[in-house]
């Protein structure tokens, strides 16, 4: 028989997840699967971002000498894209479209809750690492928004009060006893 | 006997709950014992009723919008899964909707009515017939089609694709060409790329390829960006498909010519969308923009001939091909032919994707299709063709749809997404963030745009503030102009046009303090 019971995180504070959690040989591993594509370093990035939730620095020198590139050449390229990320991310990432048809739907108003709210500002993680919170410039979704997106998942028509409960319902935690 | 029923899996329905909706429907009608078959079709671009329930009945696709999970057991007792009409929400037959009777769909032609992925539905509605055809023609003969066909870059900057193709065609044959499709649609007020890639992405992967046996090029690279992970996802696995089905790979259709095609992720950075620096994107380096000449067609991707084309361009392509390039020109004005997808968004009652002929007015769009704005309040401006474009003030909404009209006024088409503001926007904040986007957006390579944006924001903040208003507003002025003038591409070199259309049209905005923000 099982029983429920909800947990909030800000209780029962958890470890950060995918922080260190490397080694050089996954980087290798990643990079060796797709080196032989043309034009393979955005999709070696994708991916070892995809596995660790970040690119550590101290995979820039593995990634370049397995490439022949410079170190400035690969840190060049994960600086310019604004998808990838040298820290750990918080537990969900969650990304706010600041472009024109969101703000014609109120998407400032939203924007400077969500902030508000979180205690943070663009770019930043939550004390408690629950969000980190991007900016973006738009989700493709601007006959309904404002938008956000949590996790790649996207949310239309979203208010502060659906904020607030979505927040509430994705820093819940199911916790089974048996 | 079972029920078919439709809920669309595109990213629209998908974030307004249309997998709660599809679960909702399963569970009761497994609790009353009905036999139920769900398709997770693709959006018919009506996104106000999203998501858009539909039912198989004897007269057709009967509709219920837009539903909220909740709502499923109010309308299954309503008689929904009999399509019956008591229900609020209940639509009638979907075809017969006045928002998509009065469009002319032939690129979107199947879009919201089959399942993406299935290449049986796809086959079923005409699918790979412009394919078949072009593989029983000579490169120059796919070409000419093109070409009569008036198709004109439906990416942003218009530009003849017949000639392109020819450019690239006229290169030299015994050397790796490219077919590259800039599906990277990064302009707020634009989705019409996401839902061709989600919704009907065979209809692509078909262009590419005919574009691949027209110009003699062996590869295709679909450059989708990465906010856009669902197109990714339907698109690899049509592409899976298509190869093992023979339209994609070493023998296409038969014929003996190859065509492969993969899919590349972006990773977040607007200017990608503009072609050079896609091609170095998907070199595997900084997406710096390239100087021109040479043109993508002459030295392209890996230095080799490559086409490049938006997502629209080639989607238009399967249709010319299957019934010739002639039927494609006789819809449109001038020389704006073909249909353009219109996408309308912002604050607008009944927003979506809008296929007509070019030459419609905006304000037909905006009141017909829109019905005016979602908070019910006067419309003041609406931004046509994306975060680079003018914003327009009402006196030009007259104006018909088609490149040349618009670009009369200094405005301009686009990509054909069309964002509605209401008459509580701070134009003066929209001239201002502007700027701001071009600073955070900016590859950095060319100094105007570069320093010309971060500058722009200073200029426009101490407008706003009261400091010299005069002197710095003619420093706008020159600084726009620099910008116009000097930038290497259409990033710096129109940014200034919504800052500049702010100024002319909206000044009363512009000079007045910020208005704060209420949440």
């Amino acid at each position: 028989m099982h029983m429920s019971e909800s947990v909030s995180h800000q209780v029962a504070a958890m470890p950060v997840t995918g922080g260190g959690d490397w080694n050089p040989d996954m980087i290798r591993h990643e990079v060796s699967a797709l080196k032989h594509k043309p034009g393979a370093l955005l999709p070696i990035l994708h991916a070892i971002q995809d596995r660790i939730g970040y690119i550590p620095e101290g995979a820039v020198p593995i990634i370049a000498q397995e490439m022949q590139q410079t170190r400035a050449d690969v840190h060049g390229v994960i600086s310019f894209y604004h998808h990838f990320r040298t820290r750990p991310a918080g537990s969900h990432v969650l990304q706010v479209c600041r472009a024109e048809a969101c703000q014609a739907r109120g998407g400032r108003a939203l924007e400077s809750h969500i902030r508000e709210k979180l205690g943070v500002d663009y770019h930043n993680t939550t004390a408690d690492y629950e969000f980190t919170l991007e900016p973006v410039y738009c989700l493709g979704n601007c006959a309904c928004g404002p938008s956000i997106s949590v996790d790649n998942t996207v949310y239309g028509r979203m208010s502060p009060q659906k904020f607030d409960q979505l927040a509430d319902r994705l820093t819940t935690t199911v916790i089974e006893l048996k | 006997m079972t029920i078919t029923i439709y809920v669309p899996c595109d990213t629209t329905a998908l974030s307004l709950g249309a997998d709660q909706v599809a679960q909702q429907i399963r569970d009761h009608a497994s609790k009353q014992g009905t036999d139920i078959n769900i398709i997770r079709n693709g959006s018919r671009g009506l996104f106000w009723l999203e998501p858009l329930v539909e039912v198989m009945t004897a007269e057709g696709r009967v509709a219920y919008g837009p539903v909220e999970p909740e709502q499923i057991t109010e309308l299954i007792a309503a008689g929904m899964l009999e399509g019956k009409s008591g229900h609020p929400l209940y639509l009638g037959v979907i075809e017969d909707h006045p928002y998509l009777k009065r469009q002319q769909r032939l690129t979107f032609s199947r879009i919201g009515i089959t399942d993406p992925v299935s290449l049986e539905d796809y086959l079923a509605h005409d699918g790979f017939s412009g394919l078949k055809n072009a593989a029983t023609l000579t490169p120059q003969g796919i070409v000419d089609e093109v070409k009569t066909s008036g198709l004109r870059g439906r990416g942003g900057a218009a530009f003849p694709a017949g000639i392109k193709w020819q450019t690239v065609l006229n290169e030299p044959h015994n050397q790796q060409k490219y077919i590259v499709c800039n599906a990277d649609e990064g302009d707020s007020g634009t989705f019409a790329d996401r839902l061709v890639m989600e919704c009907d992405p065979y209809m692509l992967i078909e262009g590419m390829a005919i574009a691949g046996l027209a110009v003699g090029a062996t590869q295709g690279y679909i450059y989708v960006r990465s906010e856009y992970l669902l197109s990714q996802q339907m698109l690899n696995e049509a592409i899976r498909r298509a190869e093992a089905a023979g339209y994609l790979g070493d023998n296409i259709c038969g014929n003996g010519r190859a065509f492969h095609l993969e899919v590349r992720l972006g990773a977040g950075a607007y200017i990608c969308g503009e072609e050079t620096s896609l091609l170095e994107s998907l070199e595997g380096k900084r997406g710096l923009v390239r100087s021109k000449p040479p043109l993508p067609a002459i030295k392209g991707l890996f230095g080799q001939p490559t086409v490049v084309n938006n997502v629209l361009s080639l989607a238009a392509v399967p249709f010319i091909m299957a019934n010739g390039g002639k039927a494609y020109a006789d819809y449109g004005m001038g020389r704006s032919l073909g249909t353009l997808a219109i996408q309308l968004a912002g604050n607008i009652k009944q927003g979506g994707l809008i296929e007509l002929a070019f030459g419609v007015t905006l304000q037909e769009v905006l009141q017909d299709f829109g019905q005016g704005t979602f908070t019910e309040r006067p419309m003041r401006a609406v931004q046509v063709g994306g975060p680079l474009m003018a914003y327009m003030p009402e006196e030009q909404w007259d104006t018909p749809m088609d490149y040349e009209a618009f670009a009369k006024l200094g405005a301009g088409i686009g990509h054909g997404g069309v964002v509605v503001f209401d008459d509580t926007v701070d134009m003066g904040e929209q001239a201002r963030f502007a700027m701001e986007f071009c600073s955070v957006e900016s590859c950095g390579k060319c100094t105007p745009c570069r320093i010309g944006s971060v500058r722009g924001v200073e200029v426009i903040d101490r407008i706003r503030a009261g400091e010299n208003r005069d002197d710095n507003l003619e420093l706008l002025a020159e600084l726009c102009e620099t910008m116009v003038d000097g930038s290497l591409c259409a990033m710096g070199g129109m940014t200034p046009f919504p800052v500049q259309s702010v100024m002319k049209y909206f000044p009363e905005d512009l000079m007045a303090s910020p208005r704060p923000v209420e949440a």
